[in-house]
Parts: C-alpha cells; sequence; structure tokens
C-alpha cells in the first residue's frame, strides 16, 4: 500500500520525506512479518531494563550524599568524595590485597587442576570406569553453599574431622577457622574439591574433538603413550587452556561475597574480608549506601576494564571472547 | 585393541595402575564428606561425638535426629517455601529465556543486534549490589516472595546457551511452518523447544538447582520468616550457630545431639539433589558444550 501511495504522487515528496516514508513502510513490513517476536521480547527487555539498566542508572548515587527519604534524584552531589574516601581509608590496601590474593591462589592451584584431572582421565582405558569418576566428580558442583560452608566448618573445627587426624599424627589440632593464616588455603582449597569435577568438562570436550587421525599418524611414527601426550594431546587442548586462563585473569579483582560471607568471621577480616563482602556490611549492614555503591562501582569498572583488556589479548591469539 | 594392550610397557601399565588408583582416591575425596554426613546422621549421637578419626560406619543407630529435624516448624516451612520459588522461579525462567533464545535467534530480525547488545553487555557491567537492593526495595518488592523470583528471572549466561542451540536448528523449519500459517508461538513451543530437549533438560536442572541453593537474595530481601527457603534456614542452624559457639566456647564446640542435627538436616536438604541428579547427569556435557561454541 505504502509503496502505491509513492508512485502516485513521486514528483512531491522531499528527499527527507521519501527516507521517512519507506522507513514507515519498512518498519510496518518488518512488523508485520515479527510481530509475534517483538511480543516474546517485551518482557525479556522490560525485565533487562528494570532489573538490569535500572541499578545501572542507580548507581549515580555513588557520586551522591544519598539519602532513602530524599531519593536518588534529590540528593545532593558530592563528586568523588566517596572514592577519595574508600582511597584514603585504611581498609582499602587490605581489601585489594585480600581479593587480589585469593584470587592469584586460585589461578595457581586451582587453574590447572582441571586440566590435569582431564588428562589423566583421558588416559583412562576403560570408559565405564571414566564415566562413573566423572558423575561423581561432578556432584559437588550442585550443592549449595550453605551446606558446603557447613561441612568446611564441621570438618575443620576444632574436635572436627581434620584436628582429629591431626592428632593422630601427634600434631596439635588448628583452629582453621579462627586463624587468618589458614584462611586463604581453606577457601581456596574447598573451591578446588567443589569445583574440579565440573571445571574438566571443557577440557574434555576439547580433547574428544582433536582429531583421531593425528594419534593414528603419531603410532606410525612410533610414538609412545608419552610423546602422543605430548605432541598432539597438550597442543590439541592448548587453545582452550588459553583461553579460559584469558577469561580466569579477566575476574582476577572479583571474589564473590556468597561463600566468604558464611565462611568468615571479625577474628579473620585481616585475611578473607574482600571488596564485595566489604560493600556487603557497609552497605546493607550498616547502610552507608552512597559509599558502597562507589566502592562496588570502583570494582566494577576494574573488572570491565580487565575483561576488554582481556579480550584485546586472547583477539591477539586468534581466538577472541566475542 | 587388545593388541595395544598387550604392547603396553612396564612403565605404561604402572602409570595405568597408578591413574586407576589416583582416581579411585579422587571419588573417595569427593564423596567421604557426603558419605561421613549420612552414616553420621543415622548414628547415635554420644557415640558419634565420641568418635574420633575416619569413621566408617553408623555408630550406633538412631533416627532421632531426623524425628527432631522434621518437628522443627522452621525446615517445613523452608521447604515448602523453596519448593515454590523452585517450581514457580523456573518455570518463569524457563518461559522468559526461551522467548529471549527464539528472538536473538531470528535472524531476519531488524533489531537483533541492539537487542543482543543490550543483552549482553549486561554480562560485562552491573550497577551493583545495593543499587539493585535499593531498585527491589523501590518496588516494593521487599519482603515478598516476588523478591526472590523476579530479579534473577533470566540469566544471560543461561538465554546465550539456549540461543545457540536455537541457532542450530535449520531455518527452512521455522519457514515452511511459517507458510502452513504458524505464528512464532506455536514455531517455539511445537519445533523449537522439543528439538532441543537435552538443552531444555540443562536448563531446567540450572535453573531448579539454582533457586533450591540460593540463599542471598533472601537474606538481603525478607525479613519475614514465614517467607524463608530453606536454605536460609539451614544457614540459621548450621552457620549462624556454629561460628558464634566457635567464637564463644574455648574447650568443646561439639554438643551430641545438636550435631546429628546438623548433620541430619543437610542430608534433608541435599537429599532431593542427590536424587534427581544421576537422571539429568548425561545431558551436562552437551549443554555446557553448546554454550562454549560461538556462533
Amino acid at each position: 500500500m505504502v509503496v502505491m501511495s509513492i508512485q502516485v504522487e513521486p514528483r512531491k515528496r522531499t528527499a527527507m520525506s521519501d527516507a521517512l516514508s519507506i522507513l514507515a513502510s519498512r518498519t510496518r513490513r518488518e512488523w508485520r512479518r515479527n510481530k509475534y517476536v517483538y511480543l516474546m521480547l517485551s518482557p525479556v527487555i522490560l525485565f533487562y531494563l528494570v532489573f538490569h539498566y535500572a541499578p545501572m542508572y542507580g548507581v549515580i548515587i555513588a557520586f551522591k550524599d544519598f539519602s532513602p527519604g530524599w531519593g536518588i534524584w534529590k540528593s545532593p552531589w558530592v563528586g568523588f568524595e566517596w572514592f577519595v574516601e574508600f582511597f584514603n581509608s585504611h581498609y582499602f590496601w587490605r581489601l585489594i590485597r585480600n581479593t587480589l590474593l585469593i584470587n592469584v591462589y586460585d589461578v595457581i592451584f586451582g587453574f590447572p587442576v582441571p586440566i590435569i584431572f582431564a588428562l589423566l582421565l583421558n588416559e583412562l582405558s576403560s570408559q565405564k570406569f571414566k564415566r562413573w569418576v566423572q558423575t561423581v566428580t561432578y556432584l559437588p558442583h550442585f550443592i549449595s553453599v550453605v551446606v558446603v560452608v557447613s561441612m568446611i566448618l564441621d570438618f575443620l573445627a576444632r574436635d572436627g574431622l581434620i584436628n582429629d587426624l591431626l592428632q593422630l599424627f601427634g600434631i596439635s589440632s588448628i583452629p582453621f577457622m579462627l586463624n587468618p593464616a589458614w584462611f586463604r588455603t581453606v577457601y581456596v582449597g574447598s573451591g578446588i574439591w567443589q569445583g574440579f569435577g565440573w571445571g574438566a568438562i571443557i577440557y574434555l570436550a576439547a580433547l574428544s574433538n582433536i582429531d583421531p587421525t593425528l594419534y593414528e599418524a603419531a603410532e606410525i611414527d612410533g610414538a609412545g603413550r608419552w610423546a602422543k601426550m605430548r605432541h598432539v594431546t597438550i597442543p590439541g587442548i592448548l587453545p582452550t587452556v588459553i583461553i579460559m586462563l584469558i577469561l580466569r585473569l579477566g575476574q582476577i579483582m572479583s571474589v564473590g561475597y556468597e561463600k566468604i560471607i558464611l565462611m568468615y568471621n571479625p577474628m579473620t577480616y585481616e585475611t578473607s574480608d574482600v571488596i564485595s563482602t566489604f560493600v556487603y556490611r557497609k552497605g546493607l549492614l550498616q547502610m552507608n549506601y552512597s559509599y558502597s555503591t562507589a566502592i562496588g562501582l570502583f570494582n566494577s569498572i576494574i573488572n570491565f576494564t580487565l575483561l576488554i583488556l582481556v579480550n584485546r589479548l586472547s583477539r591477539r591469539t586468534g581466538t577472541s571472547l566475542w | 585393541m587388545v593388541a595395544r594392550r598387550l604392547k603396553r610397557s612396564v612403565g605404561e601399565r604402572i602409570f595405568d595402575n597408578f591413574n586407576v588408583l589416583f582416581m579411585i582416591l579422587l571419588i573417595v575425596v569427593t564423596l567421604y564428606p557426603f558419605y561421613y554426613v549420612t552414616i553420621a546422621s543415622i548414628s547415635d549421637p554420644t557415640l558419634i561425638v565420641q568418635k574420633r578419626g575416619i569413621v566408617l560406619w553408623p555408630q550406633g543407630l538412631s533416627f532421632e535426629s531426623y524425628r527432631m529435624v522434621f518437628e522443627n516448624p522452621m525446615i517445613r516451612i523452608g521447604y515448602m517455601n523453596t519448593i515454590f520459588y523452585v517450581v514457580v522461579g523456573t518455570a518463569l525462567n524457563l518461559v522468559l529465556t526461551s522467548f529471549g533464545a527464539y528472538g536473538l535467534s531470528r535472524r531476519d530480525l531488524a533489531l537483533r543486534n541492539p537487542i543482543t547488545l543490550m543483552i549482553v553487555f549486561t554480562m560485562f557491567f552491573s550497577g551493583g549490589l545495593i543499587p539493585s537492593y535499593l531498585l527491589v526495595r523501590n518496588l516494593g518488592l521487599l519482603n515478598t516472595r516476588w523478591a526472590m523470583i523476579l530479579p534473577g528471572a533470566i540469566s544471560t549466561w543461561n538465554l546465550i546457551i539456549m540461543r545457540t542451540a536455537f541457532l542450530g536448528i535449520p531455518e527452512s523449519l521455522a519457514e515452511s511452518a511459517k507458510i502452513d500459517g504458524a505464528n512464532d508461538f506455536t514455531i517455539l513451543f511445537r519445533i523449537y523447544l522439543p528439538l532441543s530437549l537435552p538443552v531444555v533438560a540443562v536448563m531446567i536442572l540450572f535453573y531448579a538447582v539454582g533457586h533450591w541453593n540460593a540463599y542471598f537474595s533472601a537474606l538481603i530481601y525478607l525479613r519475614e520468616r514465614a517467607l524463608y527457603p530453606l536454605q536460609l534456614v539451614l544457614r540459621e542452624i548450621l552457620i549462624a550457630n556454629s561460628t558464634e559457639s566457635m567464637m564463644t566456647s574455648v574447650v568443646s564446640d561439639r554438643e551430641p545431639i545438636g550435631e546429628t542435627i546438623k548433620y541430619a538436616t543437610i542430608m534433608v536438604a541435599t537429599l532431593p539433589i542427590l536424587f534427581v541428579y544421576p537422571f539429568l547427569q548425561k545431558y551436562f556435557v552437551k549443554g555446557v558444550m553448546i554454550g562454549a561454541i560461538k556462533e
């Protein structure tokens, strides 16, 4: 219909109204073709606007002296005051150090475990046994953090299972959960226990994608098991390893609060308090909304920047994340 | 295969045996905590507390702690609430996620790219904890069941997994259905979802386990105990008390019956997951891998 009206009076239209009417007709055609798709997408878009983009707008209270009575808009601006206060507070370096160190420990000790596990699993000759091991080791991934932490607290209690065992070997009992020196070990160690099986999935898939003819060729060349692993298997999963490592490094400044706020106590804050838990305490327990939003924003910006940098890096290796 | 096995050198055989042994060790390390909790929960409270070191069998037999767990009204309330959050939450998750995934998989959708960008951006940047909390408060959702369901109605990661699965379905199917007069809702529910059952199974598992295990949103959004999910009740029984007693008591933090009640509580809260887990397990790899494939 629109096309017809253009043909009837072509001379009278300016370029501008031509463009507009083409746009209008395209819009109408798109709507006719995809109206149900837009109908489906509308609650999805609404969800993202309300629960993701509205909080992004709410982040401006980091630059205001927010009080709930005034609301976000009417609260007075304070510029970067909260950021300055945070940078000058004596918690600043402790939080940065704890957040970073937990991640560094996890990259050094936690990152290689699923890879080694997948490689060893791949060497098993019985497929049935392999599936068994997989099924069992995926399981802890699905256990709630509350249950996992309560088992940690129980087994590591002063007269818990681990200390009982230590005493059998003549070692005096260790107050694991009260001693700041133990926190990172317990946190990262329990994380490895819970996640190594699940984390291996992606490497197992990479292993199964290696071209079997490569192994056959290697065998013809007289390669043994070790040589095949070194020259075929490991190069085959290396791209996946690099991608995962890059992704992991993008999160080097983020540690979630969910597990830590169940595990820590004031006696271990020296090593256990990280940026996200500090935000939780300052913001939701002490209701310093603006101050804690500023700290959270500072952390989000660092994480966002890291992700961008890390993707640059992975593009250079020929495997961009997006 | 047989020939190759015969050819294995001594070194290889030693490696293979050690490898199997190591895997068995890993299974033990993974399962023993659960096994310990299981046998401790049905043990006689006084006997299990006296027992030192590795426990292999139940010490005595007592179901007293289970009786006390089931008599605890908060456990019952928590259970019912969690079932509500899991069922309603997962249903909403599935509907919205498949709507979104279907939309983003339509190659002829004019606004596909901007909408995708808008959704994916939220994976990289978020307003953070406090603005999200204030939003939920301003919407009047504090202390309502909706606070447990709406803010996490879509997981972007799951949406992308599902979209990738949908992109693998030949577009000619949708086109011929359209010629036969089907609209997009029919195509989604009659063609796309049935063709992606493994992914749908994985979605159900991920979302349902997520709801079953969630405690943090309840911790910050719910004051009223009648709305508490099981995990928050667990936190009170298992962790809040234990941390408190750890800080105050000097000598012992294990009271016999309190201990076995803890174990029984863990069992009651974890058994449902242990039951459904083996049935859905075979879909994991597929679901996880689909998400890892880039378009």
